[in-house]
C-alpha cells in the first residue's frame, strides 16, 4: 500500500487547482478468472477486445435512453467540475465529473458520431486502446455514484449511468473489479455478501437474541425462515455481525416486538444489497434481487421491509418493482417494499412504540444523508420524505440533535467515500481521501456544537466511517446505526411501563 | 438572377433540410430508445404535473445550473434569453404582416443583441479563467463560442456599423419559404453574418447543441418519482417475467 497523506480539513471548503494525475496509479485489484466466471463475464482479456468493448458500448448506448441522452448532451459548461467529493480531495482533474464522463465519451463519440468519425482532434475524439481501457479502470473505479453531480447538471447527466457502463464494457472485454464481483459471486452461491451460510447465520442471530436477554432481560426474537410471518426483513448482511451496524439490526428487533409484528429474515435471501447496480450488469442485477421475490413468495409473508443500507435502497426503492414485481402477493396496503425507517416513523407516528431518550443523553448527534437514498430514492409520500424520516426517528430517540451544514446535507449531501464498489482497502487512499468534505462538515459541527455522534442508514457508509474517521483524529466508534439509537432508547416490557 | 443569390438560397435549403432532419432523427432516436429503470434525481416530483412544473424550471431558469454556479448561470441564462429575444424579432424577416409581439419586441431585440455577446464573452472568459473549465474544454468548445459571437456582432455590425437592405432581404427570405428566388443584397457584412448562421444551423445536429432537444428527455428530470406505486417497465426490463420462475 503507498503511503499518502490524509488531506487538511482547514476551515470551510475550498476548491482545489488541479493537480494533473495524482490519483493516476489508484487501481483497485483486477477480478481473477474464477470471479469473472462467476458473474457470467469472460475470465481475462479477450481476443480483439477493442472491438468487442466498442460493440458493447454501443449496444448499452441503444437500450438506454440516459446514456444516449447524457452523451450527446454535455455542453462543458464546468457546473459539475467541484461537486465531486473525490475531486475535492484528491485535486485529480479526471475526477471532475465531466472529465470522468469524458474517458468514455471520447470514445463514444470517436466510433458513433459524424463529428468524432470524420474530424476527432476538435472534438476530442479518441479510439478505444490498451491506455485507455487503463485510464477507465483506475478512474471509473474513482466514481461511488453518489449522483452529486446529477444534482448540478443543467441536463442531469449522472456520472453514476457512466461508470456503470464503463465497468460494464470492461468486463464484457475481461477485466472486471475482484472485489466487487467477488462480492457478486458469493451472493450468488450463498445469499449474501459475507458468504454466510445458513448454519452460521442462525447461529449468530441465536446469540444476538442471549445478548439481548442478557442486556435489557426480554426475550426480543430474531426469527429465520419463519413462514407465514407477516414482515420478511430484507437487510445488508453486514447488520448480522459488523460493527456499529449490529446495534441496528438489534434496534429492527425491538421495534418488531414492541409493535407486535411477526417477522422473519430469509436464508435464501440474507442480502439486500445488489452491487450488480455498481457493475452495471442488468442480469445479475435481475438474478439477484430475484432472490427476495422467490423468499417472499416461498415464506409467504406479506410485507418487506429493507433494513438500512444506501444502494440496497435505491434498488430496493427504484427497481425491485421492475426487476421483481408485481407484488400483487403482498399486502398493498403498505409500501412495497418499506424501509425500517419508514416501518418505526410510522409506529412513532401511531403512538405505538415508547422511548426514553435520555438513555442517549451521553451523545450530541448529528445525521448523514447517505448518498443513494437522498439522490435515488424515497421515503414515505413527498419528495424529501428521505430527509425528514430518518431524522424524525433520530430525533424520538435522542434529546440532542444537530444538522452538518444544509450544503453537504439533504440533496447536496457528500458521500461517504466509499459507496459504489469503492469499500475495499485497495483503494484505501482514494477512500480516505474522498472522505475529506464529509469530514471538514462533521469537524465544524463538532467543533461549534460537540457532535459526537453521526448516525447514518448505510452499510457501507458505517463501515466506511468506522476506517476513515481515525484518519481524521475522530474516534472510529463516533458513527452509529440510526436503529442503534433507536436500540439504546426504546422500552420493551408491559405497555406504558 | 446573381450567383451571390443562388449560392445562398442553395446554401439555406441545404442548412434548413440539415437542421430539420438531423434534429427530428435525433429526437427519434431519444424517443425510441427506453429507459428500463426508474432513475429521477431526487427529491423527484410524485406526479406528471410536478415534472412539467420541474422541467419548466430547468428549461426557463436554469435551476439546476442556479444552484451550481452562479456565475455560469449569470452568463448562461443571459445568453440564452437574449438568444430567445433575438430569434423572436429576426421573425419580422420571415412573416408579412409581421405579428403584433414581434414588433412590439423590436427594442429589446437590439439590447439583446448586446446582452447575448456579453453573456457569451462571460462564458468564454471562464474557459479561459477558471483552470477546471479550461481543462474539460475541447476545440470545439471555443470554435462554437466564436461562432456565436461572429453571429453576433456581425448582426450587431449591420445594425449600427454598415447598414444593408432590409427591405431586400426580407423579400429574399419570404420568397425562399414559397420557392420564389428574389435577389439577395451583397454585402459583405450581411454574407459573413449569413454564412455564419447557416454553418450553426448545419452544425446543430451534430455537435453538442443537441443538448436543447436533449433535456426533454433527460430521465433523472423527466421521470415521475413513483416506482413503488406503478411498476415501471420498458426496453430489456419489459422482457422479464417473473411469473414462470417464482413459485419453488
Amino acid at each position: 500500500m503507498a503511503n499518502f497523506e490524509t488531506p487538511a480539513l482547514g476551515e470551510y471548503q475550498t476548491i482545489p487547482h488541479l493537480k494533473e494525475g495524482t490519483m493516476a496509479h489508484s487501481k483497485p485489484f483486477v477480478a481473477k478468472p474464477e470471479h469473472q466466471a462467476s458473474v457470467g463475464f469472460p475470465g481475462e482479456l479477450v481476443p480483439d477486445w477493442e472491438n468487442v468493448a466498442v460493440m458493447k458500448l454501443g449496444e448499452l448506448v441503444s437500450k438506454s435512453r440516459a446514456l444516449q441522452v447524457f452523451l450527446d448532451s454535455c455542453v462543458k459548461c464546468g457546473a459539475c467540475t467541484d461537486k465531486c467529493h473525490y475531486y475535492l480531495g484528491t485535486s485529480d482533474p479526471k475526477n471532475m465529473p465531466v472529465a470522468r464522463q469524458d474517458l468514455l465519451r471520447s470514445v463514444y463519440r470517436r466510433y458513433y458520431t459524424f463529428a468524432g468519425k470524420y474530424f476527432p482532434k476538435l472534438v476530442g475524439a479518441r479510439a478505444m486502446t490498451k491506455d485507455v481501457l487503463d485510464e477507465w479502470y483506475t478512474y471509473f473505479h474513482q466514481c461511488s455514484q453518489c449522483r452529486r453531480c446529477s444534482v448540478f447538471c443543467p441536463y442531469g447527466i449522472d456520472t453514476a449511468e457512466i461508470s456503470m457502463a464503463a465497468r460494464d464494457v470492461m468486463d464484457a472485454v475481461g477485466v472486471g473489479q475482484k472485489y466487487s464481483n467477488e462480492i457478486i459471486g458469493k451472493l450468488h452461491k450463498i445469499g449474501n455478501n459475507l458468504g454466510l451460510p445458513e448454519p452460521a447465520l442462525r447461529n449468530t442471530l441465536e446469540g444476538l437474541e442471549e445478548d439481548v436477554k442478557d442486556d435489557i432481560g426480554v426475550d426480543v426474537k430474531f426469527p429465520v425462515d419463519v413462514k407465514g410471518a407477516d414482515v420478511l426483513l430484507v437487510t445488508p448482511s453486514a447488520d448480522f455481525f459488523a460493527e456499529p451496524h449490529i446495534d441496528g439490526l438489534i434496534g429492527y428487533a425491538k421495534v418488531f416486538h414492541a409493535a407486535g409484528i411477526s417477522w422473519t429474515v430469509s436464508s435464501h435471501a440474507s442480502e439486500a444489497a445488489n452491487f450488480s447496480m455498481f457493475i452495471g450488469s442488468h442480469s445479475n442485477l435481475h438474478q439477484v434481487a430475484k432472490r427476495i421475490r422467490e423468499a417472499a413468495l416461498d415464506l409467504g409473508v406479506k410485507r418487506i421491509v429493507v433494513g438500512e443500507c444506501g444502494h440496497a435502497w435505491r434498488v430496493a426503492y427504484s427497481f425491485w418493482n421492475t426487476l421483481i414485481g408485481p407484488f400483487d402477493f403482498l399486502d398493498r396496503n403498505y409500501p412495497v417494499p418499506q424501509h425500517v425507517c419508514e416501518f418505526t416513523y410510522d409506529l412513532i407516528q401511531k403512538g405505538a412504540l415508547t422511548f426514553d431518550k435520555s438513555a442517549n443523553d451521553d451523545k450530541i448527534v448529528t445525521f448523514h444523508d447517505s448518498c443513494n437514498v437522498a439522490r435515488a430514492s424515497r421515503m414515505g409520500d413527498m419528495p424529501g420524505g428521505q430527509f425528514v424520516i430518518p431524522r424524525a426517528v433520530v430525533r424520538a430517540a435522542v434529546n440532542k440533535f444537530v444538522d452538518m451544514a444544509p450544503e453537504t446535507i439533504g440533496e447536496s449531501t457528500f458521500c461517504c467515500g466509499g459507496g459504489g464498489g469503492l469499500l475495499t482497502d485497495d483503494l484505501l487512499e482514494l477512500r480516505v481521501k474522498g472522505a475529506q468534505p464529509r469530514m471538514l462538515a462533521l469537524q465544524q459541527v463538532v467543533e461549534e456544537y460537540g457532535v459526537n455522534h453521526v448516525a447514518a442508514i448505510c452499510a457501507i457508509c458505517k463501515s466506511q466511517f468506522t476506517k476513515v474517521l481515525p484518519y481524521y483524529k475522530f474516534p472510529m466508534d463516533m458513527i452509529g446505526s440510526v436503529h442503534g439509537l433507536v436500540s439504546k432508547a426504546i422500552r420493551l416490557g408491559p405497555v406504558n411501563g | 438572377m446573381s450567383a451571390v443569390t443562388v449560392i445562398y438560397a442553395l446554401l439555406f435549403y441545404t442548412a434548413t433540410a440539415i437542421l430539420v432532419v438531423g434534429v427530428a432523427r435525433k429526437i427519434y432516436t431519444y424517443a425510441r430508445t427506453p429507459q428500463p429503470l426508474k432513475i429521477p434525481t431526487t427529491p423527484a416530483p410524485t406526479t406528471r404535473a410536478g415534472v412539467w412544473w420541474r422541467m419548466t424550471c430547468e428549461v426557463t431558469v436554469f435551476e439546476s445550473l442556479f444552484k451550481s454556479n452562479k456565475w455560469t448561470w449569470l452568463f448562461g441564462w443571459v445568453f440564452h434569453f437574449a438568444l430567445v429575444l433575438v430569434l423572436l424579432r429576426h421573425l419580422r424577416y420571415f412573416t408579412e404582416p409581421v405579428w403584433t409581439i414581434v414588433a412590439l419586441l423590436q427594442p429589446f431585440g437590439i439590447y439583446a443583441g448586446f446582452a447575448m455577446v456579453a453573456g457569451l464573452a462571460g462564458l468564454w472568459a471562464r474557459r479561459f479563467l477558471v483552470d477546471r473549465v479550461r481543462y474539460i474544454s475541447n476545440l470545439s468548445d471555443h470554435l462554437m463560442l466564436a461562432l456565436l459571437i461572429a453571429i453576433a456582432l456581425s448582426g450587431l455590425g449591420m445594425k449600427y456599423l454598415t447598414h444593408t437592405d432590409i427591405v431586400a432581404l426580407k423579400a429574399f427570405f419570404l420568397g425562399l419559404m414559397v420557392f420564389d428566388w428574389q435577389p439577395l443584397p451583397a454585402d459583405p457584412m450581411l454574407l459573413i453574418h449569413l454564412t455564419l448562421v447557416a454553418l450553426l444551423m448545419i452544425v446543430f445536429p451534430i455537435s453538442k447543441l443537441l443538448h436543447a432537444p436533449g433535456v426533454f428527455f433527460s430521465p433523472t428530470r423527466n421521470q415521475v418519482d413513483n416506482p413503488r406505486e406503478q411498476r415501471w417497465v420498458a426496453g430489456w426490463s419489459a422482457e422479464i417475467d417473473n411469473t414462470k420462475s417464482s413459485a419453488r
